[in-house]
């Protein structure tokens, strides 16, 4: 039953993507003819691959200039709110026109200009236009909501098969022991036995959620959510938040007023352990961020030496061995840097809520 | 840093906070609150399975114990009664015997008390009739001798021919 809706789903989706396809298509020639074999070139696209963007390019041909993918919807807040398909920019090219407003995609972020499109920069080269508020649903926006649905349907069927009988049946053979992992290496061993089943709803779903979408990361799709850093600070947020709330009274002396040492350190310690509770979660996103962009840039790097090579025929087999190589790793990457998100909010979660008799 | 910061989208930030607050709800609801549910159950089911199993395999054991210590309190109960009827049997034997001894003994000792009386009595009659005989002869001798002396020697000799120990 559940295998059979989740396939359904991606057929929907693959239909979609591809009737959009055919509307979405677009012939315009982008800049240096589209090429990408120079190091500046690589070293933008790669950087453009990072950011987030504005529709769903799935690839593109340089030398025609056409992309294949689909527009998606720019949702601006600029003196009202202003919704439109982003396939007014076309891809950044042109300058897109909404009830009397001018606006332009610049390294895919949204500047408000006139009607020609004029940027102008400060001296280090950052564009010092109006940027209206950008709520729009960009890829990553879409990705997320993807990585939703597919968690969705994935856990709702594995907690629908508990119905039937007390093993589940089919993916959920999987994903049963992933979820007893979640809750026995790292909720209970953090938090402790009677105080981790608060908080496994959020472990299980970050935990999940950041795990489905860097392994997104490593397929074609080209997407990069988890290295995006307003996701990983969002996730961390999200930690700090339920941390702080969660705590108990011991948590709260220990910052505010230490016990067992003397007053004046008391003093000291106060600012110290304050500042202590941002820098974890500080940590946590920095981490996630800086592991799973390093990746993506590691992995095109190494593709783009084919195109940067003297010799083509050495370089290409030495590439592809070592994009492999290193693709592995980053498939383990994938997996440890969710582990390790998760390990550390249920570590930070378990401080903040443990009975300190110990002392 | 400063692109880290130019970098952060809000936009992205704030879709982000609400489709993750979202899933967080919806998954908590019909996701995850069912599943560690049944898993919590299954796998107190699993516990009290094992532990009522180790329980039966422990009386099962106490049964046992119990069946071998009542099967040798038994043996040694049969064992005990068998020796005392030995002992019983061998008493009675012993005892019969001695009783039959003593009254052999007794009866024994009686007969000859009552040979020797008659014995005695039996001694005392012949020395009484050899005493009346003695005399008898005695009589019969001097009458004799008094008339024919070859006479009298005959009719001793007769007289003695005559006499039997009875």
């Amino acid at each position: 039953m559940q295998k059979i809706s989740v396939v359904r789903i991606f057929m929907t989706l693959a239909l979609i993507l591809t009737s959009l396809n055919l509307v979405a298509k677009d012939a315009e020639k982008g800049e240096n003819e589209g090429r990408v074999d120079t190091k500046n070139e690589i070293d933008a696209y790669i950087e453009h691959h990072l950011q987030d963007s504005h529709d769903f390019t799935l690839w593109s041909d340089g030398q025609e200039g056409t992309h294949v993918g689909f527009p998606l919807p720019v949702i601006l807040w600029d003196g009202g709110l202003k919704v439109f398909s982003s396939s007014k920019f076309h891809h950044g090219e042109t300058v897109a026109e909404v009830e009397g407003n001018y606006y332009k995609l610049y390294h895919s972020k949204i500047y408000k200009t006139d009607a020609e499109g004029t940027i102008t920069y400060d001296e280090d080269h950052h564009a010092t236009n109006a940027k209206p508020l950008d709520f729009s649903i960009t890829k990553n926006v879409v990705t997320i909501l993807i990585v939703c649905v597919l968690m969705f349907l994935m856990f709702g069927g594995l907690a629908k098969s508990y119905r039937k009988g007390p093993l589940p049946t089919g993916f959920g053979r999987v994903l049963e022991p992933l979820v007893i992992y979640v809750r026995d290496e790292i909720a209970i061993p953090n938090i402790g036995k009677e105080k981790h089943r608060k908080f496994m709803g959020f472990l299980l779903t970050v935990f999940f959620f950041i795990w489905i979408l860097n392994l997104l990361g490593m397929t074609p799709l080209g997407v990069n959510v988890t290295g995006n850093i307003a996701i990983t600070v969002c996730l961390a947020l999200f930690t700090y938040f339920i941390t702080q709330f969660s705590a108990n009274k011991e948590y709260w002396k220990h910052i505010f007023w230490m016990p067992g040492v003397p007053v004046i350190m008391k003093i000291v310690l106060m600012p110290i352990e304050i500042l202590g509770t941002l820098t974890k979660p500080f940590a946590l996103l920095i981490r996630l961020f800086a592991n799973i962009t390093a990746g993506h840039v590691v992995i095109m790097s190494l593709i783009a030496l084919i195109f940067t090579a003297q010799n083509i025929y050495v370089m290409t087999p030495v590439s592809l061995l070592l994009t492999i190589f290193i693709s592995v790793i980053e498939l383990l990457v994938a997996f440890l840097q969710a582990f390790i998100f998760t390990m550390l909010s249920a570590l930070f979660i378990g401080l903040a809520v443990q009975d300190h008799d110990h002392h | 840093m400063d692109k880290l910061i130019n970098d952060f989208s809000f936009g992205l930030f704030f879709w982000q906070a609400l489709i993750l607050l979202v899933l967080l709800f919806l998954l908590r609801k019909y996701a995850w609150k069912p599943i560690l549910d049944s898993l919590n159950n299954r796998e107190e089911g699993i516990k009290n399975a094992l532990e009522s199993a180790e329980a039966a395999r422990k009386e099962m054991q106490n049964l046992q114990a119990d069946n071998e210590r009542i099967l040798n309190e038994a043996r040694a109960e049969r064992d005990g009664m068998l020796k005392e009827a030995r002992q019983l049997k061998e008493n009675m034997i012993a005892d019969a015997k001695s009783e039959a001894q003593a009254e052999a003994d007794k009866i024994v000792a009686q007969a000859q008390v009552t040979i020797q009386s008659e014995k005695k009595a039996a001694i005392a009659d012949i020395k009484s009739q050899v005493a009346g005989l003695s005399i008898e002869i005695a009589e019969k001798v001097v009458r004799q001798e008094l008339a024919d002396k070859d006479k009298q020697l005959a009719l001793v000799q007769s007289m003695l021919g005559d006499v039997t120990l009875n």
